[in-house]
Parts: structure tokens; C-alpha cells; sequence
């Protein structure tokens, strides 16, 4: 066990630093769930990827600097640490790209990866369907067979940023005598395509960060076909519990909110509330309870070990830390908590109250805190399927 | 940073977890829980597997380790719930005498204690209670900022009963004389907060173990036990509360191995990192006991089942060396700075 930071662990993040210091907005930028906010960020996303740090650990040939998890780790703290913007690009570089280095053929990641990265292409989950939330498997959007490719019927839903997104990715039934998570395919596709029609959801928050995706017989070619035809379940799946089950969420994230909250406990905290001041503390140590946690799982990946179902834990960890962390600020913030972006005496524009908003999707997207419950109870635990 | 513990970090573990299983089991547990017996075999074997010693000196006969080696240890005897002194004699007293600089005391002690020979008795300030005062061979006392060595002949012991029959607790009086001084000034309170430390990571490392066994307990019942044609095991409610506490257990124990890491370095944040440790997992372990204890439902609530064992060591554990409450406080004072 050694929990110093290497030299080279060291020079990396002075490195990183350094470099978001010279480049962060200094003026935080609109949510990036908003047609303004989105390109604004993905801009400063470009520039994220001609500094060399959008993609850290992914191989140089794709715009990375191949560095290690625990780098990774590092640069998100600084990231921040930095007040940068929430990824855009996240669902491309952090969902779909593990999908693409484990599946992909040569030729899509030699496509596809790259214009990721440098933020010249965006991508957008497309899994739920309106039926077929939690109960992903039931999803009844289909893949007909064409020449050269294949025609897509259905409709998919709270596809996130979808509205501002040029791709999006997802599972279509491809072998309708299968049963459920047999007989799906992992398809990647245009929202130029003819047959698309995409319709931007406002969310609780008020922001366009949703859409809706019609497909009407869009026609797809093969080279659009991630991994196997009928193994789309697994494909989708293989990646959830590797670094994907770390990297939807850093803990980076969460320090620089717990870092925010002591600062706000300190401007306008009443010291003498005992009770307050307590769940100040506890949400400075979930967040740091995290980060060590994570430390754990990623040395124990570099091991050569797969984390699993245990990945679920993480999900449900950081998710409710969330809601916690930005209840207390609420609560610190007393009757300047409701007042929303725009009101003269909203602190930090209303930070604090749009945060609420964003943490309490948490428990609900990549899969309902219920869910990741029944899978660690399941596959961790060892106890039986409930079968209703 | 690679937060992993060495292949022989774990072998060492792996060899102590079987060993408990096999000489302190549930009957063991019980004897020491209805009769105060103790765990008579299996502290001996920690001797001879050489955890007893781990933390002395290799002059005195001991293996020179560190806690990194030790907590994962400290965490089976929780699972076990070992009733004998480990925390006190295996990972405070060695340590203790010699940060003292109480030489020739050590050079007496150090072979009996990684012998198996000696148990100790630690009475550190904020501690009201000695555990195991009466089958002590040496008690080490705190007196204002200064260590004093005395036997257990030389104190009046006054029994004081616990929620976990097998922790035999004692009010120690005692007079200072010649030869109980061991340590004063600034010396002795450096040695002191340290042995506090070690003392608090132990029973943190306990707790988590302890958890552990409760959590583990609930999932066995919860499979085999049958309710409308099924196993409640099987049953949304009873699985999302044993997550609960499995993923609390889960997020608590890095901070025990991390505080266990800034102890051996003497690392500059190693008070706000033990009591984050001692916070996380006494609440930790608190929330296992209530999930466990209702997932079994009523015949949890019996002394004839082995729950209560493993249940009320949690309890007391919890509370010994600090709360949460009282950790979470001292975190407070550190990061709030108010």
C-alpha cells in the first residue's frame, strides 16, 4: 500500500493545473443542458482536446495521453477543483467510448473516436424507451434487415442533450422471435438520417437537457453495427461494471462540491447550529470516503481484477451523497434556497437550488437506485430473484 | 497511490480468518458471552501465527510490522468477535512502551505479550472503564499526561456489567508508587494520543468486521427462510436494507485501511483520518446490527440465536474511543475551522 502520490503522479497533476488555470472560464458558463450552454462548453471542450487533456487515458493515436486510472483520478480533481464545466462530451468519451475499445471494429475507432474526443461530434444515450425504463430488456424499437444495412423503427427517449447531440447510440430488437435481452443489436446512428425526428424535453430544471427520438425507417449501415448482431445486451452491458462504473462519476465531482459547501458554511452558517454544522461535516466525509473508495477499486483494477457488480454500490453512493450534499446547502441557505438563477440575492446564481435539481435525477438515470439495489442484493449478496 | 494491500498482507489475513473460524466460533463467542471464558485458543494461536507480536520490535522478539499489516487482522477478530485484548496488548502496548522510551519495560513485556503470555489493560483518559482489568497481567494507565504501569493486585477492580457479557468491564482506583510511573512530559502525551489512535483504529477495524458478520448472518437467514412459498430473502424490502448496510460497510472500510496507512506514516492529517475511520464505522456497523436484527425478525431478538453475540459487541464498540457524534466533532474542528 502506498498512498503518496508518485513524482511522476505529482508532475502530472501541477501539470494539469496548471493548464486549467490558464484556460477554465473564469466566469462559470451556462448549464451546458441548454442550446447556449452546450456550445459553449463544447468549445472550451476543443480547446480541452488541442491542450491534450479531453481524453487522459485513452491511446495517443485517438488524442489521449495514455494515462493511468489513478491520473485519470487526478485530473478529474483538478478539473473540478478548477470550477470547469460538467463534461458534454460525456456520454460519447465515458459511455460509448469503453464500448468502442472493447467492441469496435478498426475501422469505427479509427472513425469514430477521435472526433469524439475533440468535441466535432456528439454523441447522446438513446437506451429508454417510453416503455421501457427499468425494464430495459421489454424495449420494442426494431432493426429490419436492407441491403448493405438495416431500417429502424421505434422511439426512444430521455436521450440527454439529444436535442444539441449529432449521434446517439442504442438498442434495437433485431430478432423478434427472441425473448427479451436476446435477439437486441447495439446500433450507432446519425440524427441526420433521414426518417429522425427529434423533439427536446424540458426537464424539472427547466433546461432542454432531454429529448425524444422517432425513428422511422431509418436506414443504417452495417459499419454502424457495434459488436455482434443479436448481442447488443451484452455489448451494452460488458462495459458497465469496468472503468465505466467508475468514470460516469469521479469523485473529483464531489470533493469540489464538498469544497464549495465548507465555503458556504463558513460565509453563512450559524456556528451555533449544531445539528447543520454536523451534516456539513458528514457530507465533507462522503465525499472523501468516495475518493478513497475509488482509489481502492482502481488499484484493484490495475490488479487485473474486474470490479463487477459491486460498480452498483458506487451508483448508489455517489447519487444519494448528491442529494444530501445539496440539501444542507439548501438548508444553510434557509429562505434564499428557493430563489432561482436571475433573482437579485440568489447566491452564486442560484447554484445551489439548480445542483438539487440535477442531483435528484441521480438516483433515477444509468439505471434507478432500485434497480442497482436488486442487482447488488442479487449478484453481491447472493440472494435470490425476486419473483413476484 | 496504490491503496492495495501486498499478497502477503492478505495471506497473513487469510490465515488469521481461518484460524478464528475454527477456534472462536459462535459456541466460543457464547461461552465468553454467558461465562466471561474468554477466547483461551485462539489467543494463543495468534501468538504462535505471530500477530501477537507484529508490532514489537524484532529485537524483542517481535515482527517489526505496522498497522497496514495489523488492521486487516483487527477486522477478523471484529467478525470473530474475539473476547481478548488484542486491541489493547497486540496493538497499543508495545508501541506504547516504546515511543515512551520505557525500554527496559518493553524488554520485560515484549516476549510475553508476543508469547500470549500477557493480556493487557488500558485505561487511557476519556475511558472510564478498563476492559478485561481483572484477567490483566499489566494495566497501562493514564493519569494526567503521564503513562504509569501498575498489576491488576495493585488496584481496587470494580465490575461494571456491559450489554456484551463477554467484555468484562472494570472501574480501575489505584494509587500512584513507586515504580507505577513510567512516562512523563511531553514524551509521554505524544506516546499517549498515539496509543489513543491505535486504540480508536482498532476498535474502527473491529467494527467493520463485525458488520460484516451481522450483514453475513442476515443474507444465510434471509435465503433459507421461508414466508408466502418463498425466501424473505427474495423480497425487494428485506434485499435493499442488507444492501444498505453491505454498501455503508463497503464505503467505511477504506477509511479504516487509510487512517491505518497515515498511522504508520505518521502522516500530518493522521487525527482527522482515524476519526473519520471511528466515525464511518461504528455508524456503519450500528446501521448492519438494525438490518440484520429486522431481517431476522423476532428470533433475532433472542439470546438463544447468535446474533445478539456479534450484535451487542457492536454496540459497545461503537460507543468505546468515541462515537460518530463525538468523532464527527473533532472532524468539525479540524476542516470548519470554527
Amino acid at each position: 500500500m502506498d498512498l503518496h502520490f508518485t513524482a511522476a503522479e505529482q508532475a502530472f497533476r501541477a501539470e494539469a493545473r496548471a493548464w486549467l488555470e490558464a484556460h477554465v472560464p473564469k466566469e462559470p458558463l451556462p448549464s451546458g443542458d441548454t442550446r447556449e450552454g452546450f456550445a459553449r462548453v463544447r468549445a472550451f471542450e476543443r480547446e480541452l482536446f488541442e491542450g491534450g487533456w479531453a481524453v487522459v487515458s485513452w491511446p495517443r493515436e485517438y488524442g489521449g495521453r495514455e494515462a493511468s486510472l489513478v491520473e485519470w483520478l487526478i485530473f478529474e480533481e483538478e478539473y473540478y477543483r478548477a470550477g470547469a464545466p460538467p463534461r458534454v462530451s460525456q456520454n460519447g468519451i465515458f459511455l460509448l467510448a469503453p464500448t468502442l475499445f472493447e467492441f469496435g471494429t478498426d475501422e469505427q475507432k479509427a472513425r469514430i473516436l477521435r472526433p469524439m474526443a475533440a468535441a466535432e461530434v456528439m454523441w447522446a444515450q438513446a437506451w429508454s424507451e417510453p416503455n421501457a425504463g427499468s425494464d430495459l430488456a421489454s424495449l420494442k424499437s426494431v432493426a429490419v434487415r436492407a441491403e448493405g444495412g438495416w431500417k429502424l423503427t421505434g422511439q426512444k427517449t430521455w436521450c440527454t442533450r439529444g436535442a444539441f447531440c449529432d449521434w446517439i447510440y442504442g438498442l434495437f430488437r433485431t430478432d423478434p422471435e427472441a425473448r427479451r435481452h436476446k435477439g437486441l443489436t447495439y446500433f450507432m446512428i446519425p440524427l441526420t438520417a433521414p426518417g429522425v425526428t427529434v423533439r427536446p424535453v424540458e426537464r424539472l430544471d427547466g433546461d432542454e437537457g432531454f429529448a425524444e427520438v422517432f425513428l422511422e425507417d431509418v436506414f443504417v449501415p452495417d459499419q454502424d453495427v457495434l459488436g455482434e448482431v443479436n448481442q447488443g445486451w451484452s455489448v451494452a452491458m460488458a462495459t458497465t461494471s469496468s472503468e465505466r462504473g467508475l468514470s460516469l462519476r469521479s469523485p473529483g465531482r464531489f470533493l469540489a462540491t464538498a469544497e464549495r459547501l465548507i465555503a458556504l458554511w463558513r460565509e453563512r452558517g450559524d456556528p451555533t447550529d449544531q445539528r447543520l454544522r454536523d451534516r456539513v461535516v458528514r457530507a465533507w466525509m462522503d465525499a472523501e470516503a468516495y475518493r478513497l473508495h475509488t482509489f481502492q477499486t482502481v488499484a484493484s483494477l490495475q490488479a487485473g481484477r474486474s470490479i463487477g457488480p459491486e460498480s452498483s454500490i458506487n451508483k448508489l453512493f455517489w447519487s444519494e451523497m448528491d442529494v444530501r450534499t445539496h440539501e444542507t446547502a439548501l438548508s444553510i441557505l434557509g429562505a434564499l434556497a428557493e430563489l432561482d438563477t436571475g433573482a437579485p440575492d440568489a447566491v452564486d446564481g442560484g447554484a445551489w437550488l439548480r445542483g438539487y435539481e440535477f442531483s435528484l435525477a441521480g438516483p433515477i438515470y444509468a439505471g434507478t437506485n432500485e434497480i442497482q439495489r436488486s442487482i447488488v442484493a442479487q449478484h453481491v449478496l447472493g440472494l435470490p430473484r425476486d419473483r413476484g | 497511490m496504490r491503496f492495495r494491500f501486498t499478497e502477503d498482507q492478505t495471506l497473513f489475513r487469510d490465515a488469521a480468518r481461518e484460524m478464528l473460524a475454527r477456534h472462536c466460533g459462535p459456541e466460543v463467542v457464547r461461552a465468553a458471552y454467558e461465562q466471561g471464558a474468554g477466547a483461551p485458543d485462539a489467543w494463543r494461536h495468534l501468538a504462535e501465527q505471530g500477530i501477537s507480536g507484529m508490532l514489537l520490535p524484532e529485537a524483542q522478539g517481535g515482527l517489526g510490522l505496522g498497522m497496514c499489516e495489523l488492521i486487516l487482522i483487527l477486522e477478523e477478530t471484529g467478525f470473530a468477535a474475539l473476547s481478548e485484548p488484542v486491541v489493547e496488548t497486540v496493538a497499543v502496548a508495545g508501541p506504547l512502551l516504546e515511543e515512551c522510551g520505557a525500554t527496559a519495560l518493553l524488554a520485560r513485556w515484549a516476549p510475553a505479550i508476543a508469547g500470549g503470555r500477557a493480556r493487557v489493560g488500558l485505561g487511557l483518559d476519556g475511558q472510564p472503564y478498563v476492559e478485561g482489568a481483572d484477567r490483566a497481567d499489566l494495566l497501562l494507565m493514564e493519569r494526567a499526561g503521564e503513562l504509569h504501569a501498575l498489576t491488576p493486585e495493585r488496584a481496587l477492580l470494580t465490575a461494571q456489567a456491559s450489554v456484551d457479557g463477554a467484555r468484562r468491564l472494570f472501574t480501575v482506583q489505584w494509587a500512584e508508587g513507586t515504580g507505577t510511573r513510567v512516562a512523563q512530559g511531553e514524551m509521554a502525551a505524544r506516546a499517549l494520543a498515539r496509543a489513543r489512535l491505535r486504540a480508536t483504529l482498532g476498535t474502527a477495524a473491529q467494527l467493520i468486521g463485525l458488520g460484516a458478520r451481522c450483514v453475513e448472518l442476515a443474507v444465510e437467514y434471509a435465503k433459507v427462510r421461508t414466508q408466502f412459498g418463498r425466501p424473505i430473502g427474495a423480497f425487494q424490502a428485506v434485499q435493499h436494507k442488507l444492501v444498505d448496510a453491505f454498501a455503508a460497510l463497503a464505503m467505511a472500510r477504506p477509511a479504516v485501511y487509510r487512517a491505518a496507512w497515515s498511522l504508520d506514516r505518521g502522516d500530518p492529517e493522521v487525527d482527522l483520518h482515524v476519526s473519520m475511520a471511528k466515525a464511518q464505522a461504528s455508524d456503519a456497523a450500528t446501521l448492519c446490527t438494525r438490518s440484520a436484527l429486522q431481517c431476522h425478525g423476532a428470533i433475532g431478538y433472542t439470546t438463544e440465536y447468535d446474533l445478539h453475540l456479534y450484535m451487542k459487541r457492536a454496540w459497545a464498540l461503537s460507543r468505546a474511543f468515541g462515537d460518530s457524534d463525538h468523532h464527527r466533532a473533532r472532524i468539525a474542528r479540524q476542516i470548519l475551522g470554527d
